[in-house]
């Protein structure tokens, strides 16, 4: 699957959507891939605070626990309900239905800490060997 | 510890696609396309595991069933030839050192199947307690013993396109020394999942040869090779005990639920004192199974409360493929350990509501008799 050129992607497989100030966040097609069947998604509390690397949710699938950094810092002003009851959304949609929350971005030059499209292609078939 | 091991198998999980863990000092599939998909094939089809990791070892001579009987804490005297029984062998002081499965050729041939991560522990026991019989040899023949779990209502009729023997006749905890694909091979009508199925064990150098054929034969009944991951699933809906969570040394075979092959009015055994004082004082925990009524995941290790107080902890969790809910099994305070009791979980940071339910919770769906 292509990741999106207009993303910018975590070296921890997190992908950010920057419109405005507000930055959409996930996991990509590679985690969700790594993870198989997610069934479980610890959502951030809206209004918090997260910081860019530190962790921000939990994605379970059967067999396993899985932290998600922000790959932003800012303060979350939306999440994804319905990831409560269909988690799976993520393994179906990574870059679309399965996003996980919007992040009023305090600081856009934290986006120079994360990847192109082109250098997470080279970085994900790099960590595959 | 060395270096990991590898079943006679490794090349045809890796040629599958398997990802593949380390469990008990092996290289293990974890899964082959998904957890949750394995499981529910196992439930509604069949499934395929390779189980050669697991150890045989094989008790033989005129005290065999001497031996045996020290050592074990079920009662080798109801078990006839051609059955096999499930036991667990205790410590002096009660805790477990391994459960395994007896299986009886005749009066002076057993074979001991145990946990891979105690084969080299039990067998150990074994010839240590060997020399209090004049007559008796213990062997272990893991190495070059194959074993193959065949699981899911049309295991059946899979496995009888490969052998003459009438599988039909196979009662359940029943085996036979037959054939399949004309391999020499032991079948018991057996297993670790809950539905019906077969264990099979043959010469470790014929192991691909076989799993291949089972699934080339078991491809139109929709059989499907399963990972260690649905194995772990499986038997936690069925709230069987796993080497390591539900017991371990620490842990006494009363509390731990496999009271029913604890059989104190036998003859002497080793732990039986220890477990007849344990069972006169009362137990202090005791296992239960567990259902999330909030939405979460419950996962070995995880704490158990009752309003303020911590009144035990998850030995194994997991998300259930079947009930597609939270689910799984806890040690709790006895007096807490009720059929309905409501319980909070806390999973990382937050208390999820849980309660109390019987076990099992998958019932067994296979042949009975």
């Amino acid at each position: 699957m292509e990741n999106p050129n207009e993303l910018k992607y975590s070296k921890e497989h997190e992908w950010v959507r920057l419109e405005g100030d507000i930055a959409t966040v996930g996991v990509t097609y590679f985690a969700q891939k790594q993870l198989t069947d997610i069934v479980f998604v610890e959502l951030p509390e809206k209004g918090k605070n997260v910081e860019q690397g530190k962790q921000m949710a939990v994605i379970e699938s059967v067999k396993s626990v899985s932290d998600v950094f922000s790959p932003v810092s800012g303060e979350v002003i939306e999440v994804n309900d319905k990831l409560k009851d269909n988690p799976e959304l993520i393994n179906n949609e990574p870059y679309g239905a399965g996003w996980i929350a919007k992040i009023k971005a305090v600081n856009k030059d934290e986006l120079n800490n994360l990847m192109s499209a082109d250098d997470y292609d080279k970085f994900v078939s790099e960590t595959k060997h | 510890m060395g270096e990991l091991k590898k079943t006679p198998l490794y090349e045809e999980h890796v040629k599958l696609g398997a990802k593949i863990v380390e469990f008990g000092g092996w290289e293990m599939p974890v899964f082959y396309s998904n957890v949750i998909d394995e499981h529910i094939t196992t439930r509604t089809k069949a499934g395929l595991f390779d189980i050669c990791h697991m150890g045989e070892i094989f008790v033989e001579g005129k005290d065999a069933f001497n031996l045996i009987q020290k050592l074990i804490t079920n009662d080798l005297s109801k078990l006839s030839d051609g059955k096999c029984f499930y036991s667990v062998i205790c410590l002096e002081n009660g805790g477990v050192i391994d459960d395994l499965f007896v299986y009886r050729f005749n009066d002076e041939q057993f074979m001991i199947v145990v946990n891979a991560g105690n084969i080299e522990k039990d067998f150990k026991w074994f010839l240590k307690h060997k020399d209090f019989f004049d007559n008796v040899f213990v062997f272990n023949r893991s190495d070059e013993t194959a074993k193959l779990d065949l699981q899911g209502s049309e295991s059946e009729k899979i496995l009888q396109k490969l052998t003459l023997f009438e599988l039909k006749d196979l009662k359940r905890f029943s085996f036979v020394e037959s054939e399949v694909n004309g391999i020499s091979a032991l079948i018991s009508r057996t297993g670790y999942t809950a539905e019906d199925g077969f264990e099979i064990y043959f010469n470790a150098e014929k192991a691909a040869e076989i799993w291949n054929k089972i699934l080339e034969v078991g491809a139109e009944f929709g059989i499907k090779p399963i990972g260690l991951g649905a194995r772990d699933t499986l038997r936690v809906e069925a709230c069987y005990s796993l080497y390591g969570h539900e017991l371990t040394e620490q842990i006494n075979p009363l509390e731990a639920g496999v009271g029913f092959v604890v059989k104190l009015e036998k003859e002497d055994f080793i732990g039986k004192a220890a477990l007849l004082e344990i069972k006169e004082k009362g137990l202090k925990r005791r296992i239960a199974a567990f259902e999330m009524v909030e939405r979460g995941i419950a996962r070995e290790h995880y704490p158990i409360f009752k309003g303020d107080s911590l009144i035990g902890d998850v030995s194994s969790g997991t998300m259930s493929p079947t009930f597609k809910k939270g689910l799984g099994m806890a040690f709790v305070d006895t007096d807490e350990a009720l059929v309905g009791n409501e319980i909070n979980i806390k999973i990382r940071k937050n208390l999820y509501k849980a309660k109390i339910v019987k076990k099992p919770i998958y019932n067994f769906h296979g042949k009975t008799n």
